[in-house]
């Protein structure tokens, strides 16, 4: 694979994976269950937007094909999308909100950490900005973790059932590629395989405070990093993500 | 407005004969600028009018997120999303800011909660209207918020301190919203013909619920005088209708939009504009429950509160716990 | 007991290294929380750089009825504020 097409790839794997959790998390708005934690959820919204701006906006200038950020998020099919499986999951309850938030998060922010190191100066330097921000999701989506966790025997329940549904979705995370090899082999970015064991340590001392108990089952869910085969999930958050660019096309909005 | 026939406890403005000493130092202390604040003794009408001033104003802003929150999944670009979800989380803050001050009445937040859902505190008419193209989000933005703004200026002035600081940081931080509304109209009065046309449709559907924000005539209301007298409404209904109508119409024109009124006139004499009133009996329905999105937003509210019980109880038990171990180790 | 969070105060100090100032009161089950939603709720636009949070019921406050003997003898200390001293222009700044 031609570097500049895997590092294309590369970039709307993290673009996308920002775009649709974002998004995902957008969803709440005007919905949580207490008015801080509407304001919190926003916050995170709006960073995962704004490094879906950063990530997409790169990513089109690596195509060379004159596509802004926004020509990527809102006319691409959904084979053409390249988020882990985990982040078009739908919302479910809040518990399970805030695990795919904390499951997330604490990928993210190790995986922030290497691409500040980055031999691509412009992919260090967006990996720097959002590093600070997610070093605060993850804090905060883990202290909630914890808490519901950790909290009334219905709370303990419902994080259970929300760790038991997600954890299969985990595994993509940490899958690797010709892409990945390309992007490894240029410095640009690690192995996704390296990552797993500070990711363990981290999650796995969360999920102790939060005394819920990790599945055993090692079998994983994938399809989305590579766009093979996504949930049925996706197709309709694009539906109405991407409905007024599709209804009207070629609009100033 | 965003409090709209708040019903002003008491039986009308008392003359000074009429007055307690205490209620006179109290008028003195209004009538000279100063701030009331949550220890000071207050008569107890002026403190029941607060409460549900200020818890109307707050759930106006609670239930004001959705018809905005119905268009952030749906935003045409990222940055209008983010500017849409900042803006929807304004007034989550807003709403925030203003439970807070009516707590320092003696009231909780989540008693005036229980009031708003069971329907016996109302929230403004205007967000029982839906938005139905993205250029609703516009004509909210300009309108709606414009004419919230009309009303939230005077307000920092208003009588009660945390009231009155929980105003200036709303205006502070409202003072964009109205502006990306704007700037929303402006791209789509500019835009295809398409365009154009949702422009016009939001403009047709918003004129007269916006006209209606500010509530029905209250120029003869010995309810509206004693609310002036107390310094906690600043400005009559019709005062701040006027003034929005004025401000108004040159930005219609602008835009290249007509507003859905054939009496609107520049009236010379009074340097005015002239215009028609909204439909009352509509807006009664719409208090009354009968407005096209009152049982959805309602819905919404309930189901947010309902569903979310078990996420406050939780994370507040696991407080206790930990609070209770960390006493225990001491 | 109450199932509603306590209130608690927020205290932000912003860029300029002034003292922490009250902004305002928010909702937390506990006080790490509380530091946490204080951050999301109000430096949204970028107003601090630290935070205090203090539960609500722990502020002690000042009686308004002792406003007059709390206040009021400082009013005639006027000594206590520089004004109140002439220095000739002479002497240059002091």
């Amino acid at each position: 694979m031609a570097d500049n097409d895997a590092l294309f790839e590369f970039l709307l794997r993290l673009g996308d994976n920002s775009l649709i959790l974002g998004h995902r998390v957008s969803e709440w708005c005007g919905h949580s269950p207490v008015l801080e934690e509407d304001i919190a959820l926003a916050n995170t919204a709006l960073d995962l937007i704004g490094q879906t701006q950063m990530w997409l906006g790169l990513a089109g200038e690596v195509e060379g094909k004159g596509r802004t950020a926004d020509d990527l998020a809102f006319l691409r099919d959904a084979w053409d999308f390249r988020n882990v499986l985990l982040c078009e999951l739908p919302n479910g309850d809040f518990g399970q909100t805030l695990m795919r938030q904390f499951l997330y998060d604490a990928w993210s922010q190790i995986m922030l950490g290497h691409l500040t190191q980055s031999t691509d100066a412009r992919v260090a330097e967006i990996a720097a900005k959002a590093a600070k921000e997610v070093a605060y999701h993850v804090e905060r989506s883990g202290d909630t973790v914890i808490g519901l966790g950790d909290g009334t025997e219905e709370s303990h329940a419902r994080m259970q059932a929300a760790l038991d549904y997600l954890w299969p979705y985990v595994g993509e995370m940490f899958d690797g590629d010709a892409v990945d090899a390309a992007m490894t082999k240029a410095g640009i970015a690690p192995d996704p395989a390296s990552l797993r064991e500070d990711y363990d340590a981290l999650v796995r001392d969360v999920l102790r405070k939060a005394t819920l108990t990790v599945p055993t089952d090692v079998f994983h869910h994938k399809g989305g990093r590579t766009g093979y085969m996504h949930t049925e999930h996706l197709g309709h958050l694009l539906t109405q993500m991407q409905w007024l660019q599709r209804a009207y096309p070629g609009a100033t909005w | 407005m965003y409090a709209q026939l708040v019903k002003t406890a008491g039986t009308g403005v008392k003359t000074r004969e009429e007055m307690s000493d205490d209620e006179r130092n109290f008028q003195d202390r209004v009538d000279r600028d100063e701030k009331i604040e949550p220890k000071d003794w207050m008569p107890d009408d002026y403190r029941a009018t607060l409460i549900r001033q200020i818890g109307q104003h707050a759930h106006s802003e609670i239930v004001g997120q959705l018809p905005e929150g119905n268009w952030i999944t749906r935003a045409p670009t990222l940055e209008r999303k983010a500017i849409l979800l900042a803006k929807v989380q304004d007034e989550a803050g807003h709403g925030l800011y203003l439970y807070c001050a009516a707590e320092t009445l003696g009231v909780t937040r989540d008693e005036l909660t229980e009031e708003l859902l069971s329907g016996r505190m109302k929230y403004s008419s205007i967000f029982n209207y839906p938005t139905l193209n993205w250029a609703d989000i516009g004509a909210v933005g300009w309108l709606v918020d414009g004419a919230a703004i009309m009303n939230q200026v005077p307000l920092q002035r208003t009588s009660y301190g945390p009231y009155s600081r929980a105003m200036i940081r709303i205006c502070k931080e409202e003072s964009f919203h109205q502006r990306q509304g704007y700037d929303i109209m402006m791209k789509m009065a500019q835009g295809s013909d398409a365009q154009r046309k949702m422009a016009q449709d939001a403009l047709n559907r918003f004129w007269y619920p916006s006209l209606m924000m500010f509530g029905p005539s209250d120029k003869d209301s010995v309810h509206s005088a004693q609310s002036l007298a107390w310094k906690i409404k600043i400005d009559t209904n019709d005062e701040l209708r006027q003034r929005f109508v004025d401000q108004t119409v040159p930005q219609a024109k602008y835009l290249g939009l007509t507003i859905p009124d054939e009496h609107l006139k520049w009236n010379e004499e009074r340097g005015a504009h002239d215009f028609s009133e909204p439909d009352w009996t509509e807006f009664f329905n719409v208090i009354k429950g009968k407005g096209p999105c009152n049982v959805d937003r309602m819905e919404a509210r309930v189901a947010a509160w309902e569903d979310g019980a078990w996420v406050r109880d939780g994370l507040l038990a696991h407080a206790r716990k930990t609070s209770a171990a960390r006493t225990a180790a001491e | 007991m109450s199932k509603e969070w306590p209130l608690w105060e927020v205290f932000i100090r912003g860029q300029h290294g002034l003292n922490h100032r009250h902004v305002g009161s928010l909702h937390a089950p506990d006080a790490e929380m509380a530091i946490k939603n204080a951050r999301d709720v109000y430096t949204r636009r970028n107003e601090g750089v630290s935070i205090w949070v203090v539960e609500a019921v722990h502020i002690a406050a000042s009686s308004p009825e002792e406003k007059g003997p709390l206040y009021e003898p400082s009013n005639s200390k006027v000594y206590r504020h520089p004004t109140f001293f002439d220095i000739p222009e002479d002497v240059g700044h002091m």
